[in-house]
């Protein structure tokens, strides 16, 4: 399959969806006074270019056994997560008021029983693993189904995301495309910091996957790249996206202490202003 | 039949139920000559998936596969299969995925590898998880009817597998089902409740105490979890006296799982035989139930102390 030009309308498209999922990330992180907003705004323009443009998924039936997979390894970046699968209709946009409370389907941590969720996260380092199962069980049952996950890049400090990229290489899992929202932040500080794992696109070329590495912002590069995956026959796919953690709201880009913390009436105020600005 | 190791039923059943259910796969993390797991590579090789070592993949996976609608069966060692417990955990458990897990070599029985293999907090910690369900059987045949019913069975499970041959004391026509425990011999004075091999201890032990003039009932506990209440009061009702005997810490494993039934519905007089609270050593299986306290004739004299005590 060729990669097909985009067609600038459809960018700008997939560009006002990334806004909105930033938008919706802080007002349900604000309302819930809790829950991770900084992830959540660096993965919105991977979540928009999944959803909205190449994930062959059925709101309606969102158990369909053909279906592509998308296990968001890091669990906590919910927020975005929530947004995005509302938007695409998998439950209401008003019940993202519900984000972490008491009886709700949006857990602070996606679980199964929420529609359209295909991992449970929360722990680190698992969602390869467990995409690897998926791609293993596609490969057995000749399905055309392709496995997206989503890690970043603190959690590949965890042992078991090299296990699993050891396993996706060796089984020769070209379904599975692994996209690395490098953030550069994590919860107690820069990822450099806390604990190197650059040079990451180095380290998964020798471990057997197929390497882009890219500006994990820029939609255009996000599609024609999740596009590019398709052709990659014989082993794994990995799409490094440099991202900005916090991205969209200045004081929260790069900042560490909104890993995991809401926002206050004041900061949501802001927030909200520089992302309507941002709506073009 | 000549004596048997449970993991050879293990290795043996998945063959006939690989056969019997098209969706069977077996993942092993480089232990499946031991574990038996890759026997299943006879009926298909592309149904044996090896995960080299590395347990906390091989669990992730196992639960990947259970959500795309297979019957993941992941083996290992009992111990290293620990290694992996938050995945168990956060996974598998929490998610309520059908993944069979089977560790092997569990308990001192495993013999000269030492303390290092010798897992006897496995019990323990899968009993801790909601939706898991936790087997221990005693024989080959009790194996193979344990793995055909975990895979006509929907929810992840942790079945403790042995290393060295067993008496086999059932035949083809027992009938295994999850949750019953099942009485071996009958008595009056006190009942053993026994899982893997201290079933066979407990047989022998029953024998020696004879000769003492005191009849117990033997039962044979194979799931731990979810634990035979009925049974377990009714039998402490009749006799006021229970032992439990199992080759695991006696801190939450059969002992511990008896002594909550016990403590909320029928308190009497009780004894845990067991490890207690130390870890084994190198040596032959039958050298180590001498020294550690589980041999039938530490049995014996440990119910003819407990027997004793509920008659004062």
């Amino acid at each position: 399959m060729q990669s097909k030009k985009m067609d600038k309308p459809k960018i700008l498209e997939l560009r006002k969806i990334a806004n909105e999922i930033r938008k919706q990330s802080v007002i349900i992180t604000h309302r819930a006074q809790s829950g991770h907003p900084g992830g959540s705004l660096s993965e919105a323009d991977i979540l928009a270019a999944l959803y909205f443009y190449k994930l062959r998924i059925n709101p309606k039936n969102p158990n369909w056994e053909d279906r592509d997979r998308f296990v968001l390894s890091k669990g906590h970046a919910s927020p975005g997560y929530y947004a995005a699968l509302a938007m695409k209709g998998y439950f209401p946009m008003k019940e993202l008021e519900t984000f972490r409370k008491i009886n709700s389907r949006l857990q602070g941590h996606p679980e199964l029983k929420t529609p359209g969720v295909d991992f449970a996260g929360g722990s680190l380092g698992q969602g390869i693993c467990f995409a690897n199962g998926i791609a293993i069980a596609g490969k057995l049952d000749n399905k055309k189904y392709n496995v997206y996950v989503l890690i970043g890049d603190g959690e590949s400090q965890e042992g078991a995301v090299w296990e699993a990229a050891m396993a996706a290489a060796h089984h020769k899992l070209d379904n599975l495309v692994v996209i690395l929202d490098k953030n550069q932040v994590q919860e107690t500080g820069k990822t450099k910091d806390v604990m190197n794992i650059d040079p990451a696109a180095d380290k998964w070329k020798a471990f057997g996957f197929e390497v882009f590495d890219i500006d994990g912002h820029d939609m255009e590069k996000i599609v024609e790249t999740l596009d590019k995956a398709d052709n990659i026959k014989g082993k794994p796919v990995i799409i490094v996206a440099n991202t900005i953690k916090g991205k969209g709201v200045s004081f929260m880009e790069l900042n560490y202490k909104f890993h995991g913390k809401a926002p206050d009436d004041e900061q949501f105020k802001q927030a909200m202003e520089e992302l309507k600005k941002n709506n073009t | 039949m000549e004596p048997k190791a449970t993991r050879e039923g293990y290795g043996d059943a998945l063959v006939e139920v690989a056969k019997k259910y098209k969706n069977v796969v077996a993942l092993d993390a480089d232990l499946n000559d031991s574990t038996r797991s890759d026997y299943i590579k006879k009926v298909d090789p592309s149904r044996f998936i090896s995960m080299g070592i590395a347990e906390q993949d091989m669990i992730g996976t196992a639960a990947g596969l259970a959500a795309s609608g297979k019957i993941p069966f992941a083996s290992t060692f009992a111990i290293f299969s620990e290694r992996a417990f938050e995945f168990v955990r956060n996974i598998v458990s929490r998610n309520n995925l059908n993944v069979k897990i089977a560790g092997s070599h569990a308990g001192i029985f495993t013999g000269e590898d030492g303390k290092s293999a010798q897992a006897i907090e496995d019990i323990s910690i899968y009993r801790t998880l909601p939706n898991m369900i936790v087997l221990q059987p005693c024989d080959y045949i009790e194996t193979k009817k344990a793995v055909h019913a975990l895979a006509a069975y929907h929810g992840p499970s942790f079945m403790r597998l042995l290393r060295n041959p067993l008496p086999v004391i059932h035949n083809e026509n027992y009938k295994f089902e999850i949750g019953k425990g099942e009485i071996l011999k009958k008595g009056e004075d006190a009942v053993i409740f026994a899982t893997g091999t201290m079933v066979h201890e407990s047989l022998a032990a029953a024998e020696i105490l004879k000769k003492s003039k005191i009849d117990i009932y033997v039962v044979n506990i194979h799931t731990i979890k979810p634990i035979d209440e009925k049974l377990i009061i009714s039998l402490a009702k009749k006799t006021n006296c229970v032992i439990t005997a199992e080759d695991h810490n006696i801190i939450g494993g059969l002992g511990s799982a008896v002594a909550e039934v016990l403590g909320e519905n029928y308190p009497c007089i009780m004894k845990r035989i067991g490890m207690e609270d130390k870890y084994g050593e190198s040596g032959k299986p039958a050298e180590l139930y001498e020294k550690y306290g589980l041999s039938a004739k530490h049995v014996a004299e440990k119910v003819r102390e407990v027997v004793k005590r509920k008659k004062k």
